[in-house]
């Protein structure tokens, strides 16, 4: 008995299953070709007239119902999953032959991220989910790890969108010794690579475009784009109230924003965003105002940005990686603006990482780094534009 | 309020003193910035479609719009009288609101009527509805060689549409109220 082999009544999808395995076939899935048989133990079977016997029956659509009993998962998100799977290993391929150490940071800390617009989600007894492993890889930095990358689970609440699940995998990786422009050559090596090893070219085809991976990657000041897309020059000490005068002009809806940063996005979401998505070469978009530094020093020669870039493929935002601050009075600065902030907007006020701040004291090396979301990865190998082809479990499946 | 978290397909939201109801939305957010919901609104009352990016932490306000099922009751010079069958109120809704569907409206018919700030503002026919034929020229064999495949006929709310040569005076038809088009003869 010939043909292709579906399931395996019982065992996992991740088995390879061998010719003469029993197997069953959901009614209504089965084709020309493929292998349907009894699920009674062994033998060739399809002579005697015996029907398949249906374990259970794939009610249809891409997606099964919140709160339905499902097992199995649609042929379509097997493959895209598949390619998941080896998007990872060709992931830790590339660092490994570098020799990057791969750490394994906690998921649950005291004081999480004080980024402004994130909202980490409480783990109960004053703990909270990481929303990313920076704090801890930079204090590995600090012990004098030099080349080091984490694979981990991030947590971000509120953040669900075609391209947001609020549980995600973070690539992030951390160059001692290092600067910005070694992290950006990591990022174009590392995706080109994944690219040949899993589709055999940098050329892909992503939302009905080409894409070309080829490395070097485009390069350009965000400042220059949001003039040239949004019509509004930004320097990153403007009044805010100026601004938004100026970007009202432009025919930008700013809605109720009154700081800096939330105008620069409302602009940067009307304007830039929706044109990343139609460019056929990735683009890098760095030298960010000092307003929206983060973790990320400011560059030499020019205080008012920042060493930090974002590259974004596909209209997909891919990473976010800085030249990282490495003075501790000025990044203890900032995470007291951040905390001032948050409590103006009404968001929980984590303390201030004093380990953290007691690494950055004792002295990090001149590095950078580069936090890659792996779902947008796998998104771009697969061609799908919404994360939740390529997640084992989203959020309402849980 | 409501808050961007309470965004989704339906929500009536009431935007520069309009109703507007949520037809499709998107959570947006770069990296480090702030959240947006890209969200598309259609105007209850003209029926425009717009978009903006609502940022999370804006607030929307709720309009007062209803979508009440009533029956039609009969027409009162220009104006077109329905009732609530749950309350038997009545409503009196004026031919402009009613617009091109007026010729469809029949006797009992129930329809949806859209109340904002507790005024008629739109009323929406159900899909399909039966008509019978009151006027049309006798079931003629077809003129296909002069290029005539459909003729007129008048059915008795007053439409008057395009119908195959075999229908008949009498003859019950299924017609498709978004298109005014006759869609199927249909048994009595």
């Amino acid at each position: 008995m010939r043909g292709r082999v579906l399931w395996r009544d019982g065992e996992s999808i991740g088995l390879r299953t061998r010719a003469g395995d029993v197997v069953v076939a959901p009614a209504g899935e089965a084709r020309p070709g493929d292998l349907v048989a009894t699920a009674a133990a062994g033998g060739d079977s399809a002579g005697d007239g015996e029907p398949p016997r249906v374990v259970r029956r794939w009610q249809g659509g891409d997606y099964p119902p919140a709160g339905s009993e499902v097992a199995r998962l649609p042929r379509r998100r097997l493959e895209a999953l598949a390619r998941r799977a080896a998007v990872l290993r060709e992931a830790r391929r590339f660092f490994d032959d570098r020799d990057f150490a791969e750490v394994d940071v906690p998921v649950r800390v005291p004081a999480p991220g004080l980024e402004v617009h994130l909202d980490a989600i409480a783990a109960g007894g004053g703990e909270w989910l990481i929303t990313s492993p920076e704090y801890q890889m930079k204090r590995l930095l600090a012990a004098g790890l030099d080349r080091i990358y984490a694979l981990c689970r991030c947590s971000r609440g509120g953040e669900v969108g075609p391209h947001h699940q609020p549980e995600f995998t973070m690539l992030e990786w951390y160059r001692g010794w290092a600067g910005l422009d070694d992290v950006l050559r990591d990022t174009e090596e590392l995706v080109a690579g994944v690219a040949l090893a899993i589709a055999r070219t940098t050329r892909l085809a992503y939302g009905g475009r080409a894409l070309d991976l080829e490395p070097p990657w485009p390069r350009r000041p965000v400042a220059d784009v949001m003039e040239e897309w949004a019509g509004v020059a930004i320097r990153g000490d403007e009044e805010p109230g100026a601004l938004a005068e100026r970007m009202r002009g432009a025919g930008i809806d700013v809605g109720s924003a009154v700081e800096w940063d939330d105008l620069f996005y409302a602009a940067f979401v009307s304007r830039v965003e929706p044109r990343l998505a139609g460019l056929e070469r990735p683009l890098v978009l760095d030298q960010w105002p000092i307003a929206l530094a983060a973790l990320a020093r400011p560059m030499g020669g020019q205080p008012e940005v920042v060493e930090r870039f974002e590259a974004y493929a596909g209209g997909l935002e891919l990473c976010n990686a800085f030249g990282e601050l490495t003075c501790a009075a000025e990044q203890r600065r900032r995470f007291e603006a951040d905390q001032a902030r948050r409590g103006r907007d009404g968001r929980p006020v984590h303390a201030i990482d004093e380990r953290l701040m007691a690494a950055l004291a004792e002295g990090l090396p001149p590095s950078a780094g580069n936090a890659l979301g792996v779902d947008r990865l796998v998104m771009l190998m697969t061609g799908a534009n919404d994360i939740r082809d390529v997640v084992w479990f989203t959020a309402d499946e849980l | 309020m409501y808050d961007t978290s309470d965004i989704r397909k339906g929500l009536k939201v009431l935007m520069d003193g309009s109703p507007f109801t949520i037809v499709e939305f998107q959570f947006v957010k770069p990296g480090k910035g702030a959240a947006f919901t890209r969200t598309k609104f259609k105007n209850l009352l003209t029926g425009a479609v717009f978009e903006r990016n609502i940022r999370s932490g804006e607030k929307l306000e709720p309009a007062n719009v209803e979508d009440k099922e009533m029956q039609y009751l009969y027409k009162e010079g220009d104006d077109f009288v329905f009732m609530d069958p749950s309350s038997y109120e009545q409503t009196t809704v004026a031919a402009e609101i009613i617009g091109d569907d007026h010729d469809l409206m029949k006797d009992n018919i129930t329809v949806q009527v859209l109340f904002f700030n507790e005024r008629a503002v739109g009323v929406t026919l159900p899909n399909f509805v039966i008509l019978r034929v009151t006027n049309t020229e006798q079931g003629a064999v077809g003129n296909t060689a002069a290029g005539n495949v459909t003729k007129p006929a008048s059915l008795e709310t007053g439409a008057v549409v395009q119908v195959p040569l075999f229908i008949n005076v009498g003859d019950l038809l299924r017609i498709d109220t978004r298109e005014k088009a006759y869609v199927e003869r249909v048994k009595g």
